[in-house]
């Protein structure tokens, strides 16, 4: 293809190299494209995990809510719920699950007192199409509505890591500019911490749906209620690190520890996809059944510490709300459990100190 | 036997469809697991349906390589091309098999059945196990990589072929005669 030849044919030669460089052009900016290379304004699950992770990475642990104990029993279902949802697990009997209590934090030997959160987590059916993972916190509500604003409540919460204090300007404006976080902040000036895990209340906080045999769907809250009061249970330690799992050991040697897993069924002027807002007291509330907790191991050698606690993991008869807070629960856990399901393959939590002893994995 | 210069139309419907979803899936894989919008979900079930869908054609598509007679390459490729060209085709179908397959074995390996489009579920191949999600996990995401590096490189040479050389390589598999 020289100019000596015909005067046409130079410019199709250039013509068909130009085509294939903008062809694969097009190929290259597209893949890097969907793998974010250009998003910069977009909260990503790897975006979030990095904030809940902290600059000091407990290789082996989960991001969030790193230490935790252990805990297993049944799931003792009273029927009631089985009128609105096909689900295998609210039929009347019993279905063994295994659980977690945690604290909040990304330390895995943090002091169990110190922490602003404490939740229950546990798993029924696993690996059936009648798995139910359920990952239930102490705060009934969000402080916020949206994947995006929850990053910002986290970095306005998180402390300034020269200091290792918070910044009370910061939150305030965050909490100022976010109006919705009123129940929330009620909630928390109200809340007086229990002296057990098994007295506490667990919250599912986003809203599900129940579906029943005749495909109608119905949606629902459910907060796990403690049978026993805190006057029940046994002093805590207040100076051990560990005061919360070895109180709840203690509780444990005397006796199985139940939950009753209250439903709160909406109504036409609920909003089912905002997690901001409570629902009226005077909604009905049925019994699902009781988790009577019989059993505990530490996480490193329980069966909870591999597990990954992803809420979206539904049975049939149950489905996710379009609650943007808990759409964006299933990427971010997947987030974390890839992080530190790669660390436990490679055994780097073994060079790990804090991987040693009852906190670790 | 006389030399076919096209790919069967059952190879060439085997071929566009594929290309078609398989990129399709490769990014949506790439987005969904960093977005955390409300489409997230769905887009998690409908790429494990969907995983499924090219496990199945793949396991067609190599029947039906086996079974016919592609048309051989031009006879003025220099050995190294001839080598790139089987390599790469290689290196393809293996991306196609391991890509379903992993993505299988990794669900299972985090306790989850694989259900295709909400009418029936696959049965769970190995145990629950951290370790082995965190292998077949890793193995997922490299394979999509390498898999992606592969198509760019499949492109670019039926591209040469097509557009530059016109020495009937990509007519082979772009149009009947």
């Amino acid at each position: 293809m020289t100019k000596t030849t015909r005067s046409n044919k130079p410019t199709i030669g250039v013509f068909r190299v130009c085509a294939l460089a903008v062809s694969m052009g097009v190929f290259a900016t597209a893949t890097l494209y969907f793998a974010g290379a250009f998003n910069d304004d977009q909260v990503t699950a790897q975006a979030f995990v990095d904030l809940q992770q902290g600059s000091k990475v407990h290789a082996g642990f989960r991001r969030a809510h790193a230490k935790g104990i252990c805990v297993s029993g049944n799931f003792e279902s009273t029927g009631l719920l089985s009128a609105y949802s096909t689900a295998n697990v609210f039929k009347l009997g019993n279905t063994p699950f295994i659980g977690r209590f945690s604290i909040a934090g990304n330390n895995p030997t943090a002091p169990d007192l110190k922490a602003p959160v404490r939740s229950l987590a546990f798993v029924v059916n696993t690996a059936t199409d009648d798995e139910w993972r359920v990952a239930m916190n102490t705060p009934p509500v969000m402080a916020v509505a949206t994947p995006d604003a929850f990053y910002k409540q986290l970095q306005a919460l998180a402390p300034n890591p020269e200091t290792g204090k918070r910044d009370a300007k910061k939150i305030s404006a965050f909490f100022k500019a976010h109006p919705e976080s009123k129940a929330f902040n009620e909630w928390k000036a109200s809340y007086t911490p229990a002296n057990s895990f098994a007295t506490e209340r667990y919250n599912s906080i986003n809203a599900f749906y129940l579906h029943d045999a005749q495909g109608k769907r119905q949606a629902v809250r459910w907060q796990a209620v403690p049978r026993m009061s805190d006057q029940e249970v046994a002093g805590l330690d207040q100076q051990s690190p560990d005061a919360l799992q070895q109180q709840l050991i203690s509780q444990l040697e005397k006796q199985p520890v139940r939950f009753d897993l209250m439903f709160t069924l909406a109504d036409s002027n609920d909003d089912e996809n905002n997690p901001t807002i409570p629902w009226p007291s005077s909604r009905q509330v049925i019994n699902a059944g009781s988790l009577v907790i019989a059993d505990w191991r530490f996480q490193n050698e329980g069966a909870c510490g591999a597990q990954n606690f992803d809420p979206l993991v539904l049975p049939k008869g149950m489905s996710a709300t379009a609650d943007p807070i808990l759409r964006a629960r299933g990427a971010a856990y997947a987030q974390s459990f890839r992080r530190r399901a790669t660390e436990t393959l490679l055994n780097q939590h073994i060079t790990d100190k804090e991987g040693a002893g009852d906190a670790r994995n | 036997m006389h030399a076919t210069k096209h790919y069967s139309a059952t190879s060439r419907l085997l071929h566009w469809a594929m290309a078609l979803l398989l990129i399709s899936m490769l990014f949506l894989g790439l987005s969904m697991v960093q977005s955390l919008a409300v489409w997230q979900v769905e887009a998690v079930a409908l790429h494990k349906s969907f995983g499924i869908v090219a496990l199945i054609l793949v396991i067609i598509r190599l029947i039906n390589t086996w079974r016919s007679v592609s048309p051989s390459l031009p006879n003025e490729l220099s050995q190294l091309q001839r080598i790139a060209a089987s390599a790469t085709h290689t290196g393809l179908y293996i991306s196609m098999l391991l890509m379903p397959l992993s993505g299988w074995l990794m669900q299972n390996a985090d306790g989850r059945v694989v259900n295709v489009f909400g009418l029936f579920s696959l049965p769970n191949l190995i145990a629950v196990d951290i370790r082995y999600f965190a292998f077949f996990r890793e193995v997922h995401a490299l394979a999509a990589w390498v898999f992606l590096l592969l198509i760019f490189m499949h492109i670019s040479a039926a591209l040469y072929h097509g557009l530059i050389k016109s020495d009937g390589v990509f007519s082979s598999m772009f149009k009947g005669r």
